[in-house]
């Protein structure tokens, strides 16, 4: 074990000596259910994706426990800052899977409603995201609500400039938001080491003036007290925290990637072992909290969570061309009017 | 490597860059994943091999500091040719492109000038999702002190990278991403053409369409099925937007007097406005009718299933030339 990464649970599913009590059992086996679920959800978007209805899927499978556990430490009224990696954490949040998947079917930039969740839009260019969460949690702050910001990222985008300058706004501003690095090792095909020769990310925390933490990505347990913590302490003016959560990207970047350009099947095995949902599992079995039944209602929801998102993409939604010259400005310039009138004439045209 | 050989536009591309990196020891190739990957789009696909790490590597994952890495190395001797992923994500490296490469020779009175080449894939029809499929060029064109090149052909995308590496200034090289894994006939050893010349690439007695990287093929298209219908248009591929070929382009606008200009990138402000505008300073008295052009709409490009709808076509490139006021002729 690295020096200095939290962990509750080891990988056998046994408590990690000197950690701390985990959370409670009703808390993990929530967890637990919602991994299960995530788990299903990339895989029956990788599916999607094979039979060509979705244009394409960067699948968090491994990542689930900081999928999960990065939404199950807030309220409501919180805020969360996804990548695009992060389709599973966006509904377990309670976003419609077949909304937040509308993006990558090729619909819309984004298909669910950010300010009824609290979730922004996936951001795709790399840690520019990070400044709005930290843009956002301020607000809060100004206006006087204890609203915390969930902030997402890869360990590729630390090395962006937007990374650095979200994490000093909010250290100096004392910005509620929670950090959470998703190390999973891999930018695309560049190696960690390619990124940063720093002890760790989390580390980088030092020169912003901020608590910074490494977990065991891998350990939802370690994930809830750490992330909990670091919510809590925004929560009440503390300031934020960058979290790196240990981990691993267990498939290709995307489906359009291929792995074995860059990295070995033994490397991929070895994490495929340290799997943050068999841990779990173990550990909840060994403590008998998890039965037959608590599993089979977990395998019937995963079931109809795909079930739901399969008839979802199936159910073609015809693309209207219109909404191309929509929400461009509030008020539609004089161009526009006439860009889109020119287009419908064309369509009429064509459909005569 | 000599001969003509069936190439993709990415395997132009690479070929490009070897020639390149063999001819010349300074030619350095840097980015996001073109080491050991060889590129999300393959094109400097066994270059870490067959070169080194030394030569073509993988950085930190930022474009800014891809950029200016590369002015600094260009100061101290090298010729870095460093890739964007994508069009949308060269933006972090504006501040870069912008302020320093454009500047430094005029700073510094050309005491210190940039020959480095940023390769940037660029524009749409591939039904990528949003920040993929960008068409930037007009940011580019729009500074002073940048050269913007944008192949049409595989045998160009070779050709044009080469002089891109050896001009002593700085060049932003555009890739039409939709050619990457086209096939065609290349033959290195052709000469390579001048930055600057735009290439009449069909002649037409009729009308003169005027466009550049991913619509060059729309446009032949067009013209081709114009043919069909009794009209002869030509052709012209700008290659350079900057520097501008007026002779090339005016010439053949004179001859026809009527012209059309297509492009990708909304048409406000646009690349194909400046083409307006220049043919029309230049071509008055010849013209037959205004200038027009086929443009996107002045709209972030848009999600994968309305693309169709953005992308100028075939149709509407036909429909702005029908409108040429031809009754008159
Ligand atoms: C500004 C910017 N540059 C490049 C890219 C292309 N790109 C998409 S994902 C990716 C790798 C990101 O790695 P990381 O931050 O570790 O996240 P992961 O994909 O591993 O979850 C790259 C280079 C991008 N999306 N945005
Ligand atoms: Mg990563």
């Amino acid at each position: 074990m690295e020096t200095g990464t939290v962990r509750f649970i080891e990988r056998d599913g046994g408590l990690a000596p000197g950690a701390g009590a985990p959370p409670p059992t009703a808390e993990l086996l929530a967890g637990y259910r919602a991994m299960v679920l995530a788990r299903r959800l990339n895989e029956q978007a990788g599916a999607l994706v094979r039979q060509g209805r979705l244009a394409v899927y960067p699948s968090s499978r491994g990542q689930e426990a900081c999928q999960v556990a990065a939404v199950s430490v807030l309220e409501a009224r919180d805020w969360l800052f996804p990548t695009y990696r992060d389709a599973a954490a966006i509904a377990a949040r309670g976003v419609d899977p077949v909304e937040v998947l509308t993006m990558l079917r090729g619909d819309r930039h984004c298909g669910y409603d950010p300010v009824a969740h609290r979730v922004a839009p996936q951001a795709t260019p790399l840690a520019t995201q990070l400044p709005h969460a930290v843009g956002v949690g301020h607000a809060a702050r100004l206006k006087g609500e204890d609203t915390v910001v969930m902030a997402l990222c890869g360990d590729g985008a630390t090395s962006e400039g937007d990374f650095h300058e979200a994490c000093n706004f909010a250290a100096v501003f004392a910005a509620p938001v929670v950090f959470l690095v998703q190390n999973n090792k891999y930018a695309i095909s560049v190696p960690l080491a390619r990124q940063s020769v720093a002890p760790s990310l989390a580390a980088k925390a030092v020169g912003y003036g901020m608590p910074g933490v490494r977990v065991d990505g891998n350990d939802l347990a370690a994930l809830t007290v750490v992330l909990g913590e670091a919510v809590r302490r925004a929560r009440e003016g503390g300031g934020p925290t960058l979290v790196e959560a240990d981990t691993y990207r267990v498939e290709a970047h995307t489906n359009a990637d291929d792995a074995s350009r860059y990295r070995d099947d033994d490397e991929v095995a070895e994490w495929v072992r340290r799997d943050p949902l068999l841990r779990l599992r173990a550990h909840l079995l060994a403590e008998g909290a998890l039965t037959d039944a608590l599993e089979a209602e977990c395998a019937a929801a995963a079931e109809e969570l795909a079930a739901r998102v399969r008839d979802g993409m199936n159910r073609e939604r015809a693309a209207d061309p219109d909404e191309m010259f929509a929400h461009v400005y509030a008020t539609p310039t004089a161009q526009l009017v006439e860009q889109r009138a020119g287009l419908r004439a064309e369509l009429e045209l064509e459909g005569s | 490597m000599t001969g003509a050989r069936k190439r993709t536009m990415a395997q132009a591309i690479n070929d490009a860059l070897r020639d390149a990196m063999d001819a010349d020891g300074t030619v350095v190739v840097f980015g996001e994943d073109v080491g050991p990957l060889g590129g999300v789009f393959r094109v400097t696909d066994g270059l870490t091999r067959d070169f080194g790490e030394q030569r073509c590597f993988d950085t930190p994952l930022a474009e800014s500091g891809i950029v200016g890495l590369a002015v600094g190395m260009a100061i101290n001797g090298l010729r870095p040719v460093v890739e964007m992923q994508f069009d949308a994500f060269a933006y972090p490296a504006f501040e870069q492109v912008v302020s320093h490469v454009a500047k430094f020779a005029n700073r510094t009175r050309g005491r210190v000038r940039l020959p480095l080449v940023i390769r940037i894939p660029y524009a749409g029809g591939i039904g990528g999702v949003e920040h993929h499929c960008d068409s930037s060029e007009a940011y580019y064109a729009h500074t002073p002190g940048l050269t913007v090149v944008t192949p049409a052909t595989n045998a160009d995308a070779y050709g044009l990278l080469r002089a891109a590496i050896e001009l002593p200034d700085p060049v932003v090289f555009l890739e039409p991403k939709k050619h990457y894994f086209h096939t065609e006939e290349v033959d290195s050893a052709v000469a390579v053409p001048p930055i600057g010349r735009a290439v009449v690439r069909r002649a037409g007695r009729d009308a003169t369409l005027i466009a550049y990287g991913p619509s060059v093929a729309v446009a032949l298209s067009a013209a081709e099925q114009a043919a069909t219908e009794g009209r002869d248009l030509g052709v012209v591929d700008l290659r350079s937007i900057v520097p501008f070929d007026d002779e090339t382009v005016c010439a053949e606008v004179r001859r026809t007097g009527r012209a059309v200009v297509v492009a990708e990138a909304p048409g406000f402000a646009s690349v194909a406005a400046e083409v307006v505008a220049r043919v029309t300073e230049r071509c008055f008295h010849h013209l037959e009718a205004p200038v027009r052009r086929v443009t996107g709409f002045d709209v972030p490009y848009p999600p994968p299933k309305l693309e169709k709808h953005y992308l100028p076509g075939v149709d509407r490139v036909l429909d702005a030339v029908d409108e040429l006021q031809w009754d008159a002729a």
